[in-house]
């Protein structure tokens, strides 16, 4: 529709997720009309996160160095470790205050979407725990169809290890609605009941 | 009318931006729907906790413009919590979801589909059949038009030495005949009680050399007919 390098940067940004043509075009005439300078710090950053973060080769969070700073963090506890599917959710559970250490699997089982076990990081995950020394590892998939399958079949594959390995626990979001939860979620949280000290 | 009801079954989702998800259902009177949920992946949605793959749901519709419906309520029928907390069962319920899922048509009413996807599902809930996937793609596979031939040679006619199977030429073949793989009298009895309307006691055969055989010959009969592959069988490993 237009000549040159406008539709080339209307398909650049038609590219992203959640951009759309009409999003595209709305992003291009917005950054056509800003100070040079602005333009340019937008690509560098660009450049620069493809440049200078990769993996941390331990835990494969994403990192500026060989080991993220949580691994290289010596103050950390040892002895539990934490499995996510992506980076996003280790900085959730940083807010939550977990304070041990944290193994990134890059995404869940869906073989219907051909992601299987060789896709994610779970022979890195193995190795890992026989080097490592592990007393406890949390298992912190999403808890949907596919978070479940993953933690299930970690759960088999580390039971001749010999380690404690334990699944987070789901239940209710804290302000929600009694009369929302659907029932599997109700009834794990009838499940994890506690006994109140009063 | 914009809205409609319907009950269904979800056999896949994917994600669609930040909260949102798209789901294909299988349902009672709309045939296959394909429908986006908007905003279930955030925790504090009200129905995204039921709108996964492997419930049984009714459902209210919103009419879209394009192909994709819009899902506005989600009450729960069944949702099978056996069937989820076992990897086994999980793999081989996700199996029959893809396989349905591949066969079904978008808005083609179709509610033998639609009951044999609920029946398979309520039965792995129940137990653990060994032969519930092999005997659930014959059964789809009759459905769709494409049963094999297992009483005769389908080249000679011949109704005795029946040792082979091909899924080119469509079933069983006597031993001058012969094509495809090799197949048992044990397992051709298995298959020919699946489409024989002995389905419960085929359901009740335990693990041996023979169940393997009729689930290999499956999927090869599967994966000619359809042309593609079942990818959940890869949790089953």
């Amino acid at each position: 529709m237009y000549d040159g390098p406008v539709q080339d940067l209307i398909d650049e940004l038609g590219r992203l997720p959640g951009i759309g043509p009409k999003s595209a075009q709305r992003i291009t005439f917005y950054l056509l009309k800003l100070p040079k300078g602005d333009a340019q710090q937008l690509a560098s950053a660009i450049v620069e996160v493809k440049e200078r973060i990769g993996f941390c080769q331990k835990c494969w969070n994403i990192s500026e160095q060989d080991l993220c700073p949580i691994c290289s963090d010596p103050q950390r506890q040892t002895g539990s470790l934490c499995v996510v599917e992506e980076p996003k959710d280790v900085v959730a559970l940083e807010r939550a205050g977990f304070r041990g250490r944290y193994h990134v699997l890059q995404g869940a089982l869906n073989p219907m979407e051909g992601v299987g076990p060789e896709q994610l990081r779970i022979r890195e995950l193995l190795q890992r725990i026989r080097e490592e020394g592990v007393d406890e590892l949390i298992l912190c998939t999403n808890p949907n169809i596919e978070g479940e399958a993953t933690a299930m079949y970690l759960a088999r594959q580390l039971q001749p290890l010999g380690i404690t390995v334990t699944r987070i626990a789901s239940g209710l979001p804290v302000g929600g609605d009694l009369e929302y939860a659907d029932e599997l979620t109700l009834g794990r949280a009838l499940e994890g009941r506690r006994e109140l000290q009063g | 009318m914009a809205h409609y009801r319907d009950s269904g079954v979800i056999v896949r989702t994917h994600k669609l931006g930040e909260a949102d998800r798209i789901l294909s259902v299988i349902t009672e009177n709309n045939g296959k729907v394909r429908a986006v949920a908007k905003g279930v992946r955030k925790t504090r949605s009200r129905y995204g906790g039921r709108l996964e793959p492997l419930r049984h749901l009714d459902l209210q519709f919103y009419k879209g413009r394009g192909d994709l419906d819009i899902v506005t309520q989600a009450e729960t029928r069944d949702h099978w919590p056996q069937i989820r907390d076992d990897l086994d069962r999980l793999g081989k319920a996700l199996t029959i979801a893809e396989a349905v899922d591949q066969v079904a048509q978008d808005k083609q009413p179709d509610i033998e589909l639609y009951r044999m996807l609920c029946g398979a599902l309520h039965t792995l809930h129940k137990g653990d059949p060994v032969l519930i996937v092999p005997a659930f793609l014959l059964k789809l596979l009759a459905h769709e038009g494409v049963a094999p031939a297992l009483d005769a040679c389908v080249l000679g006619g011949e109704r005795t030495d029946l040792e082979y199977f091909d899924p080119r030429n469509g079933g069983v073949l006597c031993a001058s005949h012969q094509r495809g793989t090799r197949i048992s009298s044990a397992a051709l009895e298995l298959m020919r009680a699946t489409l024989g309307g002995a389905l419960s006691t085929v359901l009740e055969v335990q693990q041996a050399t023979h169940t393997d055989e009729v689930a290999a010959i499956t999927h090869r009969l599967w994966e000619y007919h359809i042309d593609r592959r079942l990818r959940s069988t890869e949790l089953l490993k």
